[in-house]
Protein backbone atom coordinates (compact mmCIF):
# COMPACT_ATOMS: atom_id res chain seq x y z
CA UNK A 1 0.00 0.00 0.00
CA UNK A 2 2.36 2.20 0.81
CA UNK A 3 4.48 1.66 -2.61
CA UNK A 4 1.45 3.17 -4.18
CA UNK A 5 1.77 6.36 -1.83
CA UNK A 6 4.85 6.55 -2.97
CA UNK A 7 4.08 6.55 -7.05
CA UNK A 8 1.44 9.22 -6.25
CA UNK A 9 3.69 10.94 -4.80
CA UNK A 10 6.20 10.59 -7.48
CA UNK A 11 3.29 11.69 -9.50
CA UNK A 12 2.63 14.71 -7.66
CA UNK A 13 6.35 15.64 -7.52
CA UNK A 14 6.71 15.78 -11.40
CA UNK A 15 3.53 17.32 -12.24
CA UNK A 16 4.70 19.94 -9.26
CA UNK A 17 8.09 20.16 -11.51
CA UNK A 18 6.09 20.90 -14.98
CA UNK A 19 4.56 23.81 -13.38
CA UNK A 20 7.29 25.31 -11.79
CA UNK A 21 9.29 25.54 -14.62
CA UNK A 22 7.59 28.52 -15.95
CA UNK A 23 7.50 31.03 -12.81
CA UNK A 24 10.55 31.58 -11.02
CA UNK A 25 14.00 30.50 -10.89
CA UNK A 26 13.34 27.40 -8.78
CA UNK A 27 17.54 26.67 -9.28
CA UNK A 28 18.21 28.70 -6.44
CA UNK A 29 16.44 27.93 -3.77
CA UNK A 30 15.65 24.28 -4.30
CA UNK A 31 16.73 20.66 -2.15
CA UNK A 32 16.36 17.44 -3.31
CA UNK A 33 16.04 14.42 -1.19
CA UNK A 34 15.87 10.64 -2.47
CA UNK A 35 15.95 7.20 -1.14
CA UNK A 36 15.16 4.75 1.62
CA UNK A 37 11.06 4.77 2.03
CA UNK A 38 11.87 3.74 5.79
CA UNK A 39 13.14 7.25 6.23
CA UNK A 40 9.67 8.78 4.43
CA UNK A 41 8.06 9.86 7.98
CA UNK A 42 11.39 11.65 9.34
CA UNK A 43 12.75 13.37 6.25
CA UNK A 44 9.03 14.27 5.53
CA UNK A 45 8.56 15.79 8.71
CA UNK A 46 12.05 17.91 8.67
CA UNK A 47 11.36 19.05 4.89
CA UNK A 48 7.93 20.76 6.20
CA UNK A 49 9.55 22.36 8.79
CA UNK A 50 12.37 23.42 6.77
CA UNK A 51 10.11 24.95 4.32
CA UNK A 52 8.08 26.68 6.82
CA UNK A 53 11.21 28.34 7.75
CA UNK A 54 12.47 28.99 4.43
CA UNK A 55 9.50 29.71 2.56
CA UNK A 56 11.39 30.36 -0.49
CA UNK A 57 13.35 27.28 -0.26
CA UNK A 58 11.76 24.19 -2.03
CA UNK A 59 12.06 20.31 -1.09
CA UNK A 60 11.40 17.32 -2.55
CA UNK A 61 11.61 14.02 -1.38
CA UNK A 62 11.60 10.98 -3.57
CA UNK A 63 11.06 8.00 -1.79
CA UNK A 64 12.60 4.96 -3.92
CA UNK A 65 14.60 3.24 -1.57
CA UNK A 66 18.09 3.45 -0.05
CA UNK A 67 19.98 1.63 -2.54
CA UNK A 68 18.26 3.69 -5.28
CA UNK A 69 18.62 7.08 -3.12
CA UNK A 70 22.74 6.53 -2.95
CA UNK A 71 22.41 6.07 -6.96
CA UNK A 72 20.71 9.39 -7.21
CA UNK A 73 23.26 10.99 -5.21
CA UNK A 74 26.19 9.37 -7.02
CA UNK A 75 25.09 10.34 -10.01
CA UNK A 76 23.95 13.79 -9.37
CA UNK A 77 20.64 13.64 -9.42
CA UNK A 78 19.90 14.54 -6.12
CA UNK A 79 21.59 16.56 -3.52
CA UNK A 80 20.94 14.60 -0.61
CA UNK A 81 20.68 10.65 -0.18
CA UNK A 82 18.63 9.07 2.32
CA UNK A 83 20.00 5.49 3.29
CA UNK A 84 19.10 3.21 6.10
CA UNK A 85 21.70 1.36 6.31
CA UNK A 86 25.74 1.85 5.99
CA UNK A 87 27.44 2.32 2.94
CA UNK A 88 28.95 -0.83 0.95
CA UNK A 89 32.93 0.14 0.41
CA UNK A 90 32.06 -0.05 -3.31
CA UNK A 91 29.02 2.87 -2.57
CA UNK A 92 32.03 4.58 -0.25
CA UNK A 93 34.56 3.96 -3.35
CA UNK A 94 32.39 6.25 -5.26
CA UNK A 95 33.45 9.24 -3.31
CA UNK A 96 30.01 8.86 -0.98
CA UNK A 97 30.32 9.79 2.68
CA UNK A 98 27.56 8.99 5.11
CA UNK A 99 26.10 11.27 8.33
CA UNK A 100 23.88 9.58 10.86
CA UNK A 101 21.00 11.79 11.27
CA UNK A 102 18.67 9.13 13.56
CA UNK A 103 18.45 5.71 14.91
CA UNK A 104 15.67 3.40 13.90
CA UNK A 105 14.45 0.66 16.02
CA UNK A 106 13.52 -2.28 14.37
CA UNK A 107 10.74 -3.76 16.42
CA UNK A 108 10.48 -7.44 16.47
CA UNK A 109 6.39 -8.09 16.43
CA UNK A 110 3.93 -10.81 16.68
CA UNK A 111 0.32 -11.45 16.26
CA UNK A 112 -1.17 -9.22 19.85
CA UNK A 113 -2.95 -13.16 20.76
CA UNK A 114 0.53 -14.48 20.73
CA UNK A 115 1.36 -14.91 24.52
CA UNK A 116 5.35 -15.26 23.37
CA UNK A 117 6.63 -11.33 25.32
CA UNK A 118 10.18 -11.50 25.53
CA UNK A 119 13.34 -12.99 22.92
CA UNK A 120 16.53 -13.09 22.53
CA UNK A 121 18.53 -11.87 19.77
CA UNK A 122 19.91 -15.73 20.25
CA UNK A 123 16.39 -16.55 20.10
CA UNK A 124 15.31 -14.56 16.94
CA UNK A 125 18.44 -15.77 15.01
CA UNK A 126 17.12 -19.38 15.63
CA UNK A 127 13.88 -18.56 14.78
CA UNK A 128 14.71 -16.81 11.69
CA UNK A 129 17.55 -19.39 10.69
CA UNK A 130 15.05 -22.16 11.18
CA UNK A 131 16.15 -23.83 14.47
CA UNK A 132 13.08 -22.86 16.36
CA UNK A 133 10.02 -24.10 14.28
CA UNK A 134 7.42 -23.93 16.91
CA UNK A 135 5.76 -21.48 19.08
CA UNK A 136 6.06 -23.86 22.29
CA UNK A 137 9.59 -23.84 22.35
CA UNK A 138 9.81 -20.25 23.26
CA UNK A 139 6.72 -20.93 25.97
CA UNK A 140 3.90 -20.43 23.30
CA UNK A 141 1.10 -22.31 22.17
CA UNK A 142 1.74 -24.84 20.02
CA UNK A 143 1.66 -23.71 16.86
CA UNK A 144 4.25 -23.43 13.61
CA UNK A 145 6.10 -20.24 13.14
CA UNK A 146 5.65 -18.17 10.17
CA UNK A 147 8.22 -15.92 9.34
CA UNK A 148 7.35 -12.11 7.85
CA UNK A 149 10.25 -10.82 6.30
CA UNK A 150 11.21 -8.11 3.58
CA UNK A 151 12.06 -8.39 0.14
CA UNK A 152 15.96 -8.92 -0.82
CA UNK A 153 17.49 -5.26 -0.91
CA UNK A 154 15.21 -3.52 1.62
CA UNK A 155 16.96 -1.37 4.55
CA UNK A 156 14.58 -2.91 7.16
CA UNK A 157 15.67 -6.32 6.32
CA UNK A 158 19.55 -5.68 5.93
CA UNK A 159 19.34 -3.95 9.39
CA UNK A 160 16.94 -6.69 11.12
CA UNK A 161 20.08 -9.67 9.43
CA UNK A 162 22.68 -7.81 10.13
CA UNK A 163 21.92 -7.12 13.70
CA UNK A 164 20.84 -10.58 14.21
CA UNK A 165 23.99 -12.20 12.13
CA UNK A 166 21.34 -13.98 10.35
CA UNK A 167 22.54 -12.46 6.87
CA UNK A 168 21.43 -14.66 4.01
CA UNK A 169 20.37 -17.69 6.52
CA UNK A 170 16.99 -16.67 7.23
CA UNK A 171 13.98 -19.13 5.96
CA UNK A 172 10.72 -16.58 5.09
CA UNK A 173 7.48 -17.67 4.51
CA UNK A 174 6.56 -14.40 3.21
CA UNK A 175 8.97 -11.43 1.80
CA UNK A 176 6.72 -8.29 1.40
CA UNK A 177 7.71 -5.26 -0.32
CA UNK A 178 6.59 -2.63 2.53
CA UNK A 179 6.57 -2.23 6.27
CA UNK A 180 2.65 -2.00 6.17
CA UNK A 181 2.28 -5.29 4.55
CA UNK A 182 4.76 -6.83 7.17
CA UNK A 183 2.27 -5.41 9.97
CA UNK A 184 -0.87 -6.53 8.17
CA UNK A 185 0.33 -9.82 7.61
CA UNK A 186 1.50 -10.55 10.90
CA UNK A 187 -1.54 -8.98 12.79
CA UNK A 188 -3.96 -11.22 10.77
CA UNK A 189 -2.07 -14.75 11.79
CA UNK A 190 -1.41 -15.71 15.02
CA UNK A 191 1.29 -17.65 13.92
CA UNK A 192 3.53 -15.05 12.66
CA UNK A 193 6.65 -13.13 13.14
CA UNK A 194 8.14 -10.15 11.14
CA UNK A 195 10.16 -7.19 11.92
CA UNK A 196 9.16 -3.07 10.74
CA UNK A 197 10.35 0.15 11.94
CA UNK A 198 9.41 0.95 15.51
CA UNK A 199 7.86 4.15 14.24
CA UNK A 200 5.53 2.13 11.98
CA UNK A 201 4.39 -0.19 14.68
CA UNK A 202 0.73 -0.12 15.09
CA UNK A 203 -1.94 -1.63 18.01
CA UNK A 204 -2.62 -4.62 15.58
CA UNK A 205 0.44 -6.22 16.43
CA UNK A 206 2.52 -6.62 19.41
CA UNK A 207 6.17 -5.57 19.91
CA UNK A 208 8.18 -7.72 21.42
CA UNK A 209 10.97 -6.94 24.27
CA UNK A 210 14.34 -8.15 23.19
CA UNK A 211 16.59 -9.41 26.44
CA UNK A 212 13.66 -8.03 28.52
CA UNK A 213 14.34 -4.36 26.47
CA UNK A 214 11.21 -2.91 25.10
CA UNK A 215 11.79 -1.31 22.12
CA UNK A 216 11.36 2.73 22.86
CA UNK A 217 13.01 5.91 22.30
CA UNK A 218 15.20 5.99 25.47
CA UNK A 219 16.36 1.96 25.35
CA UNK A 220 17.00 2.68 21.26
CA UNK A 221 19.47 5.89 22.38
CA UNK A 222 21.08 4.20 25.25
CA UNK A 223 21.79 1.73 23.42
CA UNK A 224 19.95 -1.43 25.35
CA UNK A 225 17.74 -2.24 22.75
CA UNK A 226 19.70 -4.33 20.49
CA UNK A 227 17.83 -4.64 17.15
CA UNK A 228 18.40 -0.90 16.04
CA UNK A 229 20.01 1.02 12.75
CA UNK A 230 21.02 3.94 11.55
CA UNK A 231 19.60 6.49 9.19
CA UNK A 232 21.94 8.11 7.42
CA UNK A 233 22.15 11.69 4.79
CA UNK A 234 24.86 10.26 2.09
CA UNK A 235 26.05 13.19 0.54
CA UNK A 236 29.12 13.57 -2.40
CA UNK A 237 32.52 14.32 -1.44
CA UNK A 238 33.91 15.80 -4.64
CA UNK A 239 30.78 17.81 -5.03
CA UNK A 240 29.78 20.55 -2.76
CA UNK A 241 26.01 21.19 -1.86
CA UNK A 242 23.82 24.11 -3.18
CA UNK A 243 23.70 27.06 -0.54
CA UNK A 244 20.02 25.34 0.55
CA UNK A 245 21.06 22.25 0.67
CA UNK A 246 23.57 22.71 3.09
CA UNK A 247 21.35 24.77 4.71
CA UNK A 248 19.11 21.71 4.98
CA UNK A 249 22.15 19.26 5.77
CA UNK A 250 22.89 21.28 8.96
CA UNK A 251 19.07 22.12 9.71
CA UNK A 252 18.73 18.43 9.77
CA UNK A 253 21.58 18.04 12.38
CA UNK A 254 20.60 20.78 14.69
CA UNK A 255 19.01 21.11 17.98
CA UNK A 256 16.02 22.82 16.61
CA UNK A 257 15.66 19.70 14.31
CA UNK A 258 15.82 17.24 17.24
CA UNK A 259 12.47 17.44 18.44
CA UNK A 260 10.82 16.93 14.71
CA UNK A 261 13.32 13.52 14.85
CA UNK A 262 11.96 12.61 18.15
CA UNK A 263 8.15 13.24 17.43
CA UNK A 264 8.66 10.91 13.88
CA UNK A 265 9.58 8.12 15.72
CA UNK A 266 13.22 7.91 15.76
CA UNK A 267 16.05 8.68 17.99
CA UNK A 268 17.92 11.47 17.00
CA UNK A 269 21.87 10.91 16.57
CA UNK A 270 22.69 14.45 18.60
CA UNK A 271 22.41 14.02 22.33
CA UNK B 1 -9.09 23.48 -55.40
CA UNK B 2 -8.47 19.80 -56.31
CA UNK B 3 -4.71 20.34 -55.68
CA UNK B 4 -5.24 21.99 -52.04
CA UNK B 5 -7.11 18.85 -51.17
CA UNK B 6 -4.63 16.70 -51.72
CA UNK B 7 -2.11 18.35 -50.45
CA UNK B 8 -4.32 18.31 -47.28
CA UNK B 9 -5.09 14.84 -47.51
CA UNK B 10 -1.40 14.48 -47.49
CA UNK B 11 -0.59 16.54 -44.40
CA UNK B 12 -3.63 14.12 -42.48
CA UNK B 13 -1.78 10.76 -44.00
CA UNK B 14 1.42 12.38 -42.90
CA UNK B 15 0.27 12.74 -39.40
CA UNK B 16 -1.65 9.56 -39.15
CA UNK B 17 1.96 8.30 -39.80
CA UNK B 18 3.30 9.93 -36.81
CA UNK B 19 1.15 8.79 -34.62
CA UNK B 20 1.65 5.32 -35.81
CA UNK B 21 4.58 5.69 -35.36
CA UNK B 22 4.61 6.02 -32.08
CA UNK B 23 3.59 3.03 -30.72
CA UNK B 24 5.76 0.91 -32.93
CA UNK B 25 8.57 3.25 -31.91
CA UNK B 26 7.46 2.57 -28.10
CA UNK B 27 7.71 -1.42 -28.50
CA UNK B 28 11.06 -1.11 -30.46
CA UNK B 29 12.54 1.05 -27.54
CA UNK B 30 10.94 -1.19 -24.92
CA UNK B 31 12.43 -3.83 -27.03
CA UNK B 32 15.83 -2.96 -27.55
CA UNK B 33 16.15 -1.39 -23.95
CA UNK B 34 15.19 -5.04 -22.18
CA UNK B 35 17.56 -6.93 -24.61
CA UNK B 36 20.37 -4.26 -23.75
CA UNK B 37 20.10 -4.01 -20.23
CA UNK B 38 19.12 -7.65 -19.35
CA UNK B 39 21.98 -9.84 -21.88
CA UNK B 40 24.83 -8.40 -19.59
CA UNK B 41 23.79 -9.99 -16.52
CA UNK B 42 22.94 -13.36 -18.34
CA UNK B 43 26.17 -13.34 -19.45
CA UNK B 44 28.17 -12.69 -16.63
CA UNK B 45 26.19 -15.40 -14.37
CA UNK B 46 25.78 -17.73 -17.35
CA UNK B 47 22.75 -18.58 -19.40
CA UNK B 48 22.64 -22.30 -18.14
CA UNK B 49 23.04 -21.36 -14.17
CA UNK B 50 20.66 -18.10 -14.81
CA UNK B 51 17.43 -20.63 -16.74
CA UNK B 52 18.30 -23.85 -14.34
CA UNK B 53 19.90 -22.28 -11.78
CA UNK B 54 17.91 -23.34 -8.12
CA UNK B 55 18.65 -20.86 -5.60
CA UNK B 56 18.15 -16.93 -5.96
CA UNK B 57 19.69 -15.07 -3.27
CA UNK B 58 20.56 -11.54 -5.01
CA UNK B 59 21.70 -10.01 -1.90
CA UNK B 60 23.45 -12.66 -0.36
CA UNK B 61 28.01 -12.15 0.35
CA UNK B 62 27.92 -14.85 -2.53
CA UNK B 63 24.88 -14.06 -4.53
CA UNK B 64 23.18 -16.87 -6.43
CA UNK B 65 20.65 -16.09 -9.51
CA UNK B 66 19.16 -18.81 -10.27
CA UNK B 67 15.34 -18.04 -11.69
CA UNK B 68 14.14 -21.38 -12.39
CA UNK B 69 12.33 -20.79 -9.27
CA UNK B 70 10.44 -17.89 -10.61
CA UNK B 71 10.03 -19.92 -14.12
CA UNK B 72 8.22 -23.01 -12.95
CA UNK B 73 6.31 -21.12 -10.49
CA UNK B 74 5.08 -18.80 -13.33
CA UNK B 75 3.92 -21.72 -15.65
CA UNK B 76 2.31 -23.70 -12.59
CA UNK B 77 0.42 -20.79 -11.69
CA UNK B 78 -0.44 -19.88 -15.04
CA UNK B 79 -1.85 -23.65 -15.80
CA UNK B 80 -3.50 -24.17 -12.73
CA UNK B 81 -5.44 -20.42 -13.43
CA UNK B 82 -5.86 -22.08 -17.11
CA UNK B 83 -7.43 -25.38 -15.65
CA UNK B 84 -9.55 -23.67 -12.90
CA UNK B 85 -10.67 -20.77 -15.49
CA UNK B 86 -11.32 -21.98 -18.60
CA UNK B 87 -14.07 -24.47 -17.98
CA UNK B 88 -15.80 -21.75 -16.29
CA UNK B 89 -14.75 -19.71 -18.73
CA UNK B 90 -15.72 -21.69 -21.34
CA UNK B 91 -19.24 -22.93 -20.18
CA UNK B 92 -20.01 -18.93 -19.13
CA UNK B 93 -19.90 -18.03 -22.78
CA UNK B 94 -21.71 -21.30 -24.30
CA UNK B 95 -24.35 -20.50 -21.43
CA UNK B 96 -24.69 -16.49 -22.41
CA UNK B 97 -24.09 -17.10 -26.05
CA UNK B 98 -26.72 -19.75 -27.04
CA UNK B 99 -28.50 -20.53 -23.67
CA UNK B 100 -29.53 -17.82 -21.65
CA UNK B 101 -32.71 -15.54 -21.52
CA UNK B 102 -32.01 -11.95 -22.68
CA UNK B 103 -32.48 -10.26 -19.49
CA UNK B 104 -30.08 -13.18 -17.35
CA UNK B 105 -27.58 -12.50 -20.25
CA UNK B 106 -27.46 -8.41 -19.82
CA UNK B 107 -26.75 -8.75 -15.99
CA UNK B 108 -23.96 -11.33 -16.39
CA UNK B 109 -22.22 -9.71 -18.82
CA UNK B 110 -22.64 -6.40 -17.50
CA UNK B 111 -21.42 -8.23 -14.34
CA UNK B 112 -18.03 -9.96 -16.55
CA UNK B 113 -17.30 -6.20 -17.78
CA UNK B 114 -17.68 -5.26 -14.06
CA UNK B 115 -15.08 -7.63 -13.31
CA UNK B 116 -12.67 -6.95 -16.10
CA UNK B 117 -12.50 -3.41 -14.75
CA UNK B 118 -11.93 -3.97 -11.37
CA UNK B 119 -7.90 -3.16 -10.84
CA UNK B 120 -5.86 -5.61 -10.11
CA UNK B 121 -4.87 -4.30 -6.61
CA UNK B 122 -8.08 -4.84 -5.19
CA UNK B 123 -8.23 -8.19 -6.54
CA UNK B 124 -4.85 -8.62 -4.74
CA UNK B 125 -6.16 -6.78 -1.41
CA UNK B 126 -9.77 -8.93 -1.31
CA UNK B 127 -6.91 -11.84 -2.10
CA UNK B 128 -5.13 -10.97 1.17
CA UNK B 129 -7.18 -10.04 3.30
CA UNK B 130 -9.88 -12.52 2.34
CA UNK B 131 -8.89 -15.68 0.37
CA UNK B 132 -5.30 -16.20 2.57
CA UNK B 133 -7.05 -16.50 6.37
CA UNK B 134 -9.73 -18.60 4.52
CA UNK B 135 -7.07 -20.85 3.17
CA UNK B 136 -5.10 -20.98 6.21
CA UNK B 137 -7.88 -22.53 8.03
CA UNK B 138 -9.74 -24.54 5.92
CA UNK B 139 -6.70 -26.44 5.22
CA UNK B 140 -5.08 -26.07 8.23
CA UNK B 141 -1.86 -24.45 7.46
CA UNK B 142 0.48 -22.20 9.19
CA UNK B 143 0.22 -19.32 6.43
CA UNK B 144 -2.09 -19.25 3.79
CA UNK B 145 -0.47 -16.92 1.21
CA UNK B 146 0.83 -19.42 -1.45
CA UNK B 147 0.74 -20.52 -5.02
CA UNK B 148 -3.26 -22.19 -4.22
CA UNK B 149 -4.00 -18.44 -3.16
CA UNK B 150 -2.26 -16.77 -6.61
CA UNK B 151 -4.29 -19.72 -8.79
CA UNK B 152 -7.49 -18.79 -7.76
CA UNK B 153 -6.84 -15.04 -7.73
CA UNK B 154 -5.55 -15.46 -11.70
CA UNK B 155 -7.85 -17.74 -12.10
CA UNK B 156 -10.68 -15.09 -11.93
CA UNK B 157 -8.75 -12.57 -13.36
CA UNK B 158 -8.90 -13.87 -16.32
CA UNK B 159 -12.22 -15.42 -16.51
CA UNK B 160 -13.63 -11.77 -18.41
CA UNK B 161 -11.02 -12.08 -21.29
CA UNK B 162 -12.01 -15.84 -21.61
CA UNK B 163 -16.05 -15.26 -21.76
CA UNK B 164 -15.94 -12.62 -24.02
CA UNK B 165 -13.52 -13.63 -26.49
CA UNK B 166 -15.09 -16.77 -26.54
CA UNK B 167 -18.56 -15.52 -26.79
CA UNK B 168 -17.58 -13.37 -29.74
CA UNK B 169 -16.30 -16.69 -30.97
CA UNK B 170 -19.41 -18.70 -30.43
CA UNK B 171 -21.71 -15.75 -31.62
CA UNK B 172 -19.77 -15.66 -34.87
CA UNK B 173 -21.01 -19.19 -35.65
CA UNK B 174 -23.71 -18.61 -38.73
CA UNK B 175 -27.23 -19.72 -37.14
CA UNK B 176 -27.03 -21.53 -40.71
CA UNK B 177 -25.21 -24.53 -39.38
CA UNK B 178 -27.00 -25.17 -36.27
CA UNK B 179 -29.89 -24.61 -37.63
CA UNK B 180 -28.99 -27.58 -40.45
CA UNK B 181 -28.02 -29.45 -36.84
CA UNK B 182 -31.24 -29.31 -35.40
CA UNK B 183 -32.97 -30.18 -38.63
CA UNK B 184 -31.37 -32.89 -38.51
CA UNK B 185 -32.49 -33.60 -35.06
CA UNK B 186 -30.07 -33.14 -32.51
CA UNK B 187 -31.46 -31.60 -29.68
CA UNK B 188 -29.68 -27.78 -28.37
CA UNK B 189 -27.19 -28.76 -26.06
CA UNK B 190 -25.99 -31.46 -28.90
CA UNK B 191 -26.13 -28.95 -31.69
CA UNK B 192 -24.11 -26.33 -29.51
CA UNK B 193 -21.29 -28.49 -28.19
CA UNK B 194 -21.14 -30.54 -31.52
CA UNK B 195 -21.51 -27.99 -33.84
CA UNK B 196 -20.98 -24.32 -32.89
CA UNK B 197 -18.29 -25.20 -30.39
CA UNK B 198 -16.07 -26.87 -32.94
CA UNK B 199 -17.36 -24.19 -35.58
CA UNK B 200 -15.85 -21.68 -33.11
CA UNK B 201 -12.90 -23.31 -31.12
CA UNK B 202 -10.31 -21.12 -33.04
CA UNK B 203 -11.54 -18.59 -31.11
CA UNK B 204 -11.61 -20.19 -28.54
CA UNK B 205 -8.19 -21.23 -28.17
CA UNK B 206 -7.44 -17.53 -28.82
CA UNK B 207 -9.18 -16.77 -25.42
CA UNK B 208 -7.35 -19.20 -23.62
CA UNK B 209 -4.01 -17.96 -25.11
CA UNK B 210 -5.22 -13.99 -24.16
CA UNK B 211 -6.31 -15.60 -20.55
CA UNK B 212 -2.06 -17.61 -20.43
CA UNK B 213 -1.02 -14.11 -21.58
CA UNK B 214 -3.08 -12.21 -18.30
CA UNK B 215 -1.92 -14.45 -16.05
CA UNK B 216 1.45 -14.70 -16.94
CA UNK B 217 1.83 -10.80 -16.73
CA UNK B 218 0.30 -10.09 -13.68
CA UNK B 219 1.93 -8.59 -10.84
CA UNK B 220 0.74 -6.55 -8.60
CA UNK B 221 -2.23 -9.06 -7.28
CA UNK B 222 -0.07 -11.71 -7.05
CA UNK B 223 2.69 -10.34 -5.10
CA UNK B 224 0.23 -9.40 -2.24
CA UNK B 225 -1.08 -12.90 -1.78
CA UNK B 226 1.97 -15.64 -2.60
CA UNK B 227 3.98 -14.92 -0.25
CA UNK B 228 7.48 -14.23 -2.56
CA UNK B 229 9.71 -16.36 -1.03
CA UNK B 230 11.87 -17.79 -3.76
CA UNK B 231 10.87 -21.59 -3.52
CA UNK B 232 10.45 -24.13 -5.82
CA UNK B 233 6.51 -24.24 -6.75
CA UNK B 234 4.55 -26.29 -4.53
CA UNK B 235 0.34 -25.79 -4.21
CA UNK B 236 0.42 -24.70 -0.14
CA UNK B 237 4.21 -23.36 -0.24
CA UNK B 238 5.29 -19.46 -0.44
CA UNK B 239 6.18 -18.66 -4.39
CA UNK B 240 8.01 -15.90 -6.41
CA UNK B 241 6.61 -15.56 -10.00
CA UNK B 242 8.78 -13.80 -12.76
CA UNK B 243 6.77 -10.87 -12.59
CA UNK B 244 6.74 -10.31 -8.76
CA UNK B 245 10.48 -11.31 -9.16
CA UNK B 246 10.84 -7.91 -10.57
CA UNK B 247 8.54 -6.02 -8.86
CA UNK B 248 9.47 -7.18 -5.56
CA UNK B 249 13.14 -5.92 -5.52
CA UNK B 250 13.87 -3.74 -8.19
CA UNK B 251 12.96 -0.57 -6.04
CA UNK B 252 15.93 -1.23 -3.27
CA UNK B 253 18.12 -3.20 -5.99
CA UNK B 254 21.67 -2.22 -7.37
CA UNK B 255 24.45 -3.55 -9.14
CA UNK B 256 24.03 -7.37 -10.98
CA UNK B 257 20.95 -7.86 -8.80
CA UNK B 258 19.65 -4.90 -10.70
CA UNK B 259 21.03 -6.25 -14.15
CA UNK B 260 19.22 -9.90 -13.78
CA UNK B 261 16.32 -8.16 -12.55
CA UNK B 262 16.48 -6.82 -16.15
CA UNK B 263 17.23 -10.63 -17.42
CA UNK B 264 13.96 -11.70 -15.54
CA UNK B 265 12.07 -8.82 -17.41
CA UNK B 266 13.51 -10.39 -20.82
CA UNK B 267 12.60 -13.77 -19.68
CA UNK B 268 9.12 -12.96 -19.01
CA UNK B 269 8.85 -10.83 -22.13
CA UNK B 270 9.84 -13.58 -24.66
CA UNK B 271 7.27 -15.77 -22.73
CA UNK B 272 5.11 -12.92 -23.81
CA UNK B 273 6.04 -12.53 -27.68
CA UNK B 274 5.60 -16.69 -27.62
CA UNK B 275 2.13 -16.28 -26.33
CA UNK B 276 1.73 -13.51 -28.43
CA UNK B 277 2.79 -15.41 -31.95
CA UNK B 278 0.51 -18.29 -30.61
CA UNK B 279 -2.37 -15.88 -30.26
CA UNK B 280 -1.65 -14.50 -33.66
CA UNK B 281 -1.61 -17.71 -35.23
CA UNK B 282 -4.62 -18.92 -33.31
CA UNK B 283 -6.67 -15.49 -35.07
CA UNK B 284 -5.27 -16.09 -38.44
CA UNK B 285 -6.40 -19.63 -38.40
CA UNK B 286 -9.85 -18.34 -38.06
CA UNK B 287 -9.72 -15.69 -40.70
CA UNK B 288 -8.43 -18.40 -43.05
CA UNK B 289 -11.09 -20.59 -42.94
Amino acid sequence: MKKLLNYAAITAMCLAAFTGCGDKDSSGGKVSTDGSTSMEEVIGALGEAFKEKNTDCQFTYNPTGSGSGITAVAEGRCDIGLSSRKLKDEEKAQGLSETVLAYDGIAVIVNPSNPVADLTVDQIAGIYTGEITNWSELGGSDLEIVLIGREAGSGTRDGFESVTGTEDACKYRQELTSTGDVITTVGSNENAIGYASLAAVKDSVKAVSVGGVAPSAETIKDGSYAVQRPFMLITKDDKKLSETAQKFFDYALSDEAKSIIENAGVVPAKD
Amino acid sequence: MKNKSRIFENIVHGIFLILGLITVGCVLLITVYLIVSGIPAIREIGIFNFLFGKKWASTAATPSYGILPFIMTSVYGTAGAIVLGVPVGFLTAVYLAKLAPKKVKAVVETAVKLLAGIPSVVYGLVGMLVLVPAIKSIFGIPDGASLFAAIIVLAVMILPSIISVSMTALESVPNEYEDASLALGATPVETYFKVSVPAAKSGIAAAVVLGVGRAIGEAMAVMMVSGNAANMPSIFKSVRFLTTAVASEMSYSSGLQRQALFSIALVLFLFIMLINAALNFFLKHDKEK
